[in-house]
This record gives structure tokens, C-alpha cells and sequence, in this order.
């Protein structure tokens, strides 16, 4: 582990701005709209990760404190929220259409 | 005479591990064609990166991250999944020429985003003194939840004109209340369509 070195706040965001391109590339690339969902719960996670290191007491010394444990609390309840949301729009989508395919939803009326 | 096991250093040994397994699950999910795969994948990534929030010593974020989004918004996506997995969606194919596109267009934001993570002197440094946790930090659940209602723990010294202006009670109370919207929101718009037509009936 030499060449790591010590872990530090840098290295926290590495993981954060992977797993927000994977989700971001999962938003552009799928067909199926639980696809698109996956890749937008992976956004805010990366997101989270980056919250949860800029708080934290372990890694450096003028961190956020008790803000970035916080924030990282309300994204998690928000995405939530988020997903029960979209979720009940996909299956509502589902039930109209017969379809999950995104490149079938453009129209607003069923 | 120093045993073995000291010699690993343990804290990079699991950030290395987690984040591995964080990262390779997360492009596992990127790269499966399979829906069903893809939730299995996303499940494992985001239990992985609550093993990091615990080695930053946020155990509670890591918990919540643990108990609602592992245990509870995946499993509704995997419902989700059962729900509407037909033959013909279990995998849908993407154009190669989006494959292309976008795997340039997130490579640059990957390499932008790595040499920002790096660029910054002020994240690399490592001199932090004693870092055990003291008594007062080691129950960040008890300030978590003193913070949720309005009293921050921490920045009591503050100057008096903004005492009792940093805590979270009001975010707090509009997001219980942007949930229960949520719910109501949720079960209204997911409800079965067919019970009108076969009551009418």
C-alpha cells in the first residue's frame, strides 16, 4: 500500500466523480427507464461521497464537521423520495404504454 | 517484536478494497446489458460505498446508507424491475454509435474530474495530529440528532447573533413533509387503473 500513501480527501472524490460518470453514462445510455433511475441513484451516491469526506474529522483538519454528515443524511431521504416518485411514474408509464422503453415515451398523452 | 498483521496498514487496505469494489460495481452497472444484473450490481455498489462512509468516520450516514437505500429504494427498484420484466425488456440493446459517443464525452469528464480531485493542495494533506476519535466525536449519532432538532453541539461558541440559526430543525420539518407528499404522490399515481371500469361493471 506504498504507493497509496495516506488516504485523503482526494482520494474519496476519485471514487465520487467515478461512480458520477457511470451514472451519468448510465442516464445517457439505457433504453430501459429502471436503467435510467439505477444510474441517477448512482449520481447522488457519488454525490454523498463527496459530502461524507468533505465532513469528515479523520481526513482533514478544516473539514465541513457535522454539515457534510448532514447533507449526505438529506440526500439519502430525498433520494428516496426520488425513486418511490419516479418509480410510480415508470410503472404508470408501464401500464399504459405495455412498454418500458424511454424511446417509446414521447408522447404526452397516452 | 512486531507481528505480522501490524505491519498492513488496515485503513488503506479497506479504503482500497471498498473502493474497488465500489467503482467496479458501479461500472458493472454501467456495462451489464441484463436489468436484473444491473440491480443485482447497483445493490453491491452502494453497500460497498457505506463501508466507505464508515471508514470516514460518518457511522451513521453509513447505517442510514445501509438501512434506506440498500434496504429500502433498491428494493423497491428491484420491485420494479420484477414488475415490469418482460421477455423483450429484460435487455434492450443500445446503439453502438451512442456506446461511442457517450463513453468519449464520460471519459473527458472522468479525466476533468480526476485531475480537479487531485489539483487541490488542501485536500492532500495528511497532517492531522491524534487522530482517535475523543469521547465528544465519537457519538456522532447523539450531535446528528441534536443538529436534526436545532442545537448544534459543535459551534456553541458562536458569536450570539447567530445562535440557534445553524441547526436544521426547518430543513428538517420540510423534507417529513416533502415525504409524506411523496408517499401520497406515489401511491396515488401507482395505483391499479382498473378497478373504475371493473366496479362500473
Amino acid at each position: 500500500m506504498a504507493l497509496l500513501g495516506t488516504v485523503t480527501v482526494s482520494h474519496y472524490l476519485a471514487v465520487g466523480a467515478v461512480l458520477f460518470v457511470t451514472g451519468a453514462l448510465c442516464m445517457a445510455t439505457k433504453r430501459n427507464a429502471l436503467g435510467v433511475l439505477m444510474g441517477i441513484e448512482l449520481v447522488l451516491n457519488g454525490a454523498n461521497l463527496n459530502f461524507v469526506a468533505f465532513g469528515s474529522e479523520l481526513l482533514r483538519k478544516d473539514n465541513l464537521g457535522l454539515d457534510g454528515s448532514l447533507m449526505a443524511l438529506f440526500v439519502i431521504v430525498l433520494a428516496a423520495g426520488e425513486a418511490a416518485v419516479a418509480l410510480a411514474i415508470a410503472l404508470n408509464f408501464y401500464n399504459n404504454h405495455m412498454s418500458i422503453d424511454i424511446d417509446q415515451a414521447d408522447d404526452l398523452k397516452g | 517484536m512486531t507481528l505480522a498483521v501490524d505491519a498492513i496498514a488496515w485503513h488503506q487496505f479497506f479504503f482500497v478494497m471498498f473502493a474497488l469494489l465500489t467503482c467496479g460495481f458501479a461500472v458493472g452497472v454501467l456495462f451489464s446489458g441484463n436489468i436484473v444484473r444491473m440491480a443485482f450490481y447497483l445493490v453491491l455498489s452502494l453497500a460497498s460505498s457505506a463501508g466507505l462512509f464508515f471508514l470516514a468516520g460518518a457511522e451513521f450516514v453509513g447505517a442510514m446508507q445501509l438501512m434506506i437505500y440498500v434496504g429500502g429504494t433498491l428494493v423497491l427498484l428491484i420491485f420494479g424491475v420484477m414488475l415490469t420484466a418482460q421477455d423483450r425488456f429484460i435487455s434492450l440493446k443500445t446503439p453502438a454509435g451512442e456506446w461511442v459517443l457517450s463513453l468519449i464525452i464520460g471519459g473527458t469528464l472522468l479525466a476533468l474530474l480526476l485531475a480537479a480531485a487531485f489539483r487541490y493542495e488542501g485536500w492532500q494533506q495528511a497532517e492531522l495530529g491524534d487522530t482517535t476519535p475523543t469521547s465528544s466525536q465519537a457519538d456522532t449519532t447523539a450531535r446528528l440528532g441534536l443538529s436534526l432538532v436545532g442545537v448544534r453541539p459543535d459551534k456553541l461558541d458562536d458569536s450570539p447573533r447567530k445562535a440557534g440559526m445553524s441547526g436544521y430543525l426547518f430543513p428538517f420539518i420540510i423534507v417529513s413533509v416533502h415525504l409524506l407528499v411523496v408517499l401520497v404522490g406515489a401511491a396515488y399515481m401507482a395505483r391499479a387503473k382498473k378497478r373504475t371500469t371493473t366496479t362500473a361493471r
